[in-house]
């Protein structure tokens, strides 16, 4: 193996000088990543094997390093959503909300009604993308590549969503302070509606090939459990603690953008393997699907769509140059001589993966003196090595497709 | 009952006194601050005591105050949660600018190990008592803690842009 | 099932006659490579999802040629590098590069393989070009599906006007030595 991947002295090396099995074979060592194909994305995993059988495993990370926090520091607050984007870029709406949520909340701006029902319409499709994409890898991995294939086909419906609502596919950039940047064309809701008639059929369809599949079932049930005491103690959040059997949704804890006005559940496993957080992951985008509905039905008269802040939020371009005042409010946001108050917030929301929360300290001047990302990949991740542990390598790659861990928010 | 700020001062202070200072809302989450040395029987005491039931290990990171005193200069923040009463509360412990050392609380929380690691990559804090304090998101080979505000945003041997025709001097970027 | 909408790729130059047709080698080398390109996805970050985007049923890259989707850097002919690139990461993309056969191409798909993009910072590359010789560069944020189509067939098009003799060439050998490859 190459020293660049691996250091000779390892202490692998070492144990596999010393041990020795009884049939007189050998342990033997295994790279794993960092640009395996089955991992999708770069996780580097040296693992200590006994035949087909992990017994020990030294996750390395870091391997797309962006220095997020250092450039947050380095930019004034409405240039931070595009970083927010590329954070776990298999949901970037729900990350872009958050961040303009945080600012509210720093800010104590009151958004309308129907404004946070589109953010909540627009943060559920993020979730159903990242769950599209999650199960489906899940399902190629256990050799089922028909469901990737046809599920990716109403990812793209969401994405043409997104392209109506803002103009972007995958990094979206959404938003602004107190709403949005213009209102959803008549053809957004169009679209929407449509995915919303199409799409359950589908997701249906998935499941059946699915959940009651034997080689499936095989593959899954009993594969990389973790118990509720230890899923908590390595901070686990989202749908794996879920499927664990813990109930903690941050919509339903602190409800944010009025989550407490919808009705939904939260669906929890039982024992935490592999197959329990797959079918968390199922359940969820039908409550998500749900969620959406009840917004649009609930939808308020109108068309606001964002706060009335002048100070924060963004003219239109057309306002800026015909209009005197919209100028001066575009300039003094954009040089940062808006005075923003010297604060410490928290805020949390329930990302794709779990609590994904922004840690923000200002300082009055026109960036943050501190943003820390609270990112949920980065935090389970660790205990990735603890539950591969006496499994099989091919389960090893299931079980981290299974916790949809996202190279660019665990790397930061 | 909902768990009351007043109730988590009383327990704290009557356990620590002198070592937990500072107590005050801040927007909506209820912060204090405890000298360093004290950080892990705190933590234990929080999460163990039966009212408080701190059981959740939010996040942990390092904040750099470069302008600060010399005892002051780097701080670490620890956020709890009780999720059976829904309260978050926020920790804040200052450390020495120059050898910045504080205890591990990675035997508490299991998720502590990472944050820990990452906190030290940033800042170089070192959490005395952690099992595998090294490097994790950035190379091994790296000297510098790029978080500190000292250092640039920009890799400084870059060749691919002149500063001269960005308008760029040292102390406007 | 009709296959009656198939496109063929058209013949090169060259004289035919009964039974037979002459043309350069060249030109007939050029147009398989071209049309059997073998993608190596080196998938970091963002553009890897729209790369998922296009392999999968909606753009399907297949349709150029690129079906199969080799995993080993020894069989693959064009690599595709999509994400930033750390500089921890770095010297693994070179790796995976000087394992792969000759003729290899390399598309830098994105702002950041390009350049950096927006993660002008202490830890990312400033564009892989700064370690291999790259041939087709895709910009966006990542590019939408169709742009990475379209940077596929640009480089089509240069494997195509390619001269056989181009890899012994000095002026190769020369490019790779100002990479410190051999």
């Amino acid at each position: 193996m190459s020293e660049l991947l691996l250091p000779p002295e390892h202490r692998y090396a070492k144990i596999i000088k010393e041990r020795l099995n009884e049939d007189g074979s050998e342990l033997s060592i295994l790279n794993l990543g960092p640009t395996h194909p089955a991992t999708h994305g770069i996780f580097q995993n040296i693992l200590l094997m006994d035949g087909e059988r992990i017994l020990d495993a030294e996750p390395t990370i870091g391997y797309i390093h962006r220095a997020f926090e250092k450039i947050a520091e380095n930019r004034p607050f409405y240039q931070i959503t595009p970083l927010t984007d590329r954070m776990n870029y298999c949901s970037s709406p729900i990350n872009n909300m958050a961040w303009w949520m945080t600012l509210e909340k720093l800010l104590d701006i009151e958004v309308p009604k129907r404004a946070q029902y589109l953010r909540v319409i627009v943060m559920e499709l993020a979730r159903i993308t990242d769950h599209i994409i999650c199960n489906s890898i899940l399902g190629v991995d256990t050799g089922a590549y028909t469901g990737f294939l046809y599920v990716f086909q109403f990812r793209e419906k969401i994405y043409e969503i997104y392209e109506e609502i803002c103009g972007a596919r995958l990094t979206t950039n959404m938003g602004r302070l107190g709403g949005f940047e213009r209102d959803w064309s008549p053809k957004a809701f169009e679209l929407l509606n449509t995915f919303l008639e199409e799409f359950p059929a589908c997701w249906k369809e998935f499941e059946n090939l699915f959940e009651r599949n034997r080689i499936f079932i095989d593959r899954t049930v009993n594969v990389g459990a973790i118990s509720a005491e230890s899923a908590m103690s390595y901070g686990f959040t989202g749908p794996n603690l879920r499927a664990a059997g813990v109930d903690y949704d941050v919509r339903v804890a602190e409800p944010y953008s009025s989550y407490e006005d919808f009705e939904f559940i939260v669906p929890v496993g039982k024992s935490g393997d592999t197959y329990d957080r797959f079918c968390v992951r199922n359940a969820e985008v039908w409550e998500s699907l749900s969620i959406i509905r009840q917004a649009l039905a609930k939808m308020p008269e109108g068309n606001e769509y964002h706060a009335n802040v002048p100070d924060y939020y963004l003219p239109p371009k057309e306002d800026v140059y015909n209009n005197m005042e919209a100028l001066i409010y575009h300039f003094k946001i954009v040089m940062g001589e808006v005075p923003v108050p010297v604060a410490e917030i928290y805020h949390a929301v329930e990302g794709g993966n779990g609590e994904l929360g922004f840690y923000l300290i200002t300082d009055g001047s026109r960036t943050p003196y501190r943003l820390h990302f609270r990112r949920p990949c980065f935090i389970y991740y660790q205990a990735y090595p603890e539950m591969i542990k006496g499994a099989l390598l091919s389960d090893a790659i299931v079980i981290l497709s299974s916790l949809n861990v996202i190279a660019g928010e665990l790397d930061a | 009952m909902a768990l009351e700020n007043t109730q988590i001062q009383d327990k704290v202070t009557e356990t620590f006194g002198e070592s937990v200072m500072h107590f005050r809302q801040e927007k909506d989450i209820f912060t204090f601050e405890v000298s360093a040395d004290k950080i892990t029987s705190v933590i234990l005491f929080l999460k163990n005591e039966e009212t408080l039931n701190f059981h959740f290990l939010t996040d942990v990171c390092g904040i750099h105050y470069p302008d600060s005193n010399v005892n002051e200069q780097f701080a670490v923040v620890y956020h709890l949660h009780n999720w059976i009463e829904n309260k978050r509360i926020r920790i804040k412990s200052f450390i020495n600018g120059e050898t910045p050392e504080i205890k591990t609380i990675s035997n508490i929380f299991l998720s502590a190990n990472w944050m820990e690691r990452e906190t030290y990559d940033f800042y170089g804090i070192n959490f005395i008592g952690h099992p595998q304090l090294k490097r994790i998101l950035n190379m091994d080979e790296m000297i510098s803690f790029p978080m500190r505000k000292e250092f640039p945003l920009e890799d400084s041997g870059r060749t691919d842009k002149d500063d001269r025709f960005f308008g760029r001097t040292p102390s406007n970027c | 099932m009709s296959n009656s909408n198939i496109n063929i790729v058209e013949a090169p130059e060259g004289v035919s006659g009964e039974g037979f047709f002459a043309t350069k080698l060249n030109d007939v080398v050029g147009l398989a490579r071209a049309n059997s390109m073998w993608p190596l996805p080196f998938a970091t970050s963002c553009c890897g999802i729209e790369f998922m985007a296009t392999m999968a049923s909606h753009y399907d890259l297949a349709r150029f040629g690129s079906e199969r989707v080799s995993f080993s850097p020894r069989q693959a002919d064009m690599l595709m590098v999509m994400g930033t690139i750390s500089k921890k990461m770095a010297p693994i993309l070179r790796q995976v590069y000087e394992q792969m056969a000759e003729p290899r191409w390399v598309i830098a798909v994105g702002a950041c393989a390009s350049s950096g993009g927006i993660f002008d910072t202490y830890s990312v590359l400033q564009g892989i070009d700064k370690v291999i010789p790259v041939d087709v560069y895709v910009p966006g944020c990542p590019p939408r599906p169709e742009q990475i189509v379209d940077g596929v067939m640009r480089l089509q098009e240069l494997v195509k006007s390619e001269s056989v003799r181009r890899r012994s060439s000095p002026e190769y050998q020369e490019l790779l030595a100002s990479y410190n490859i051999k």
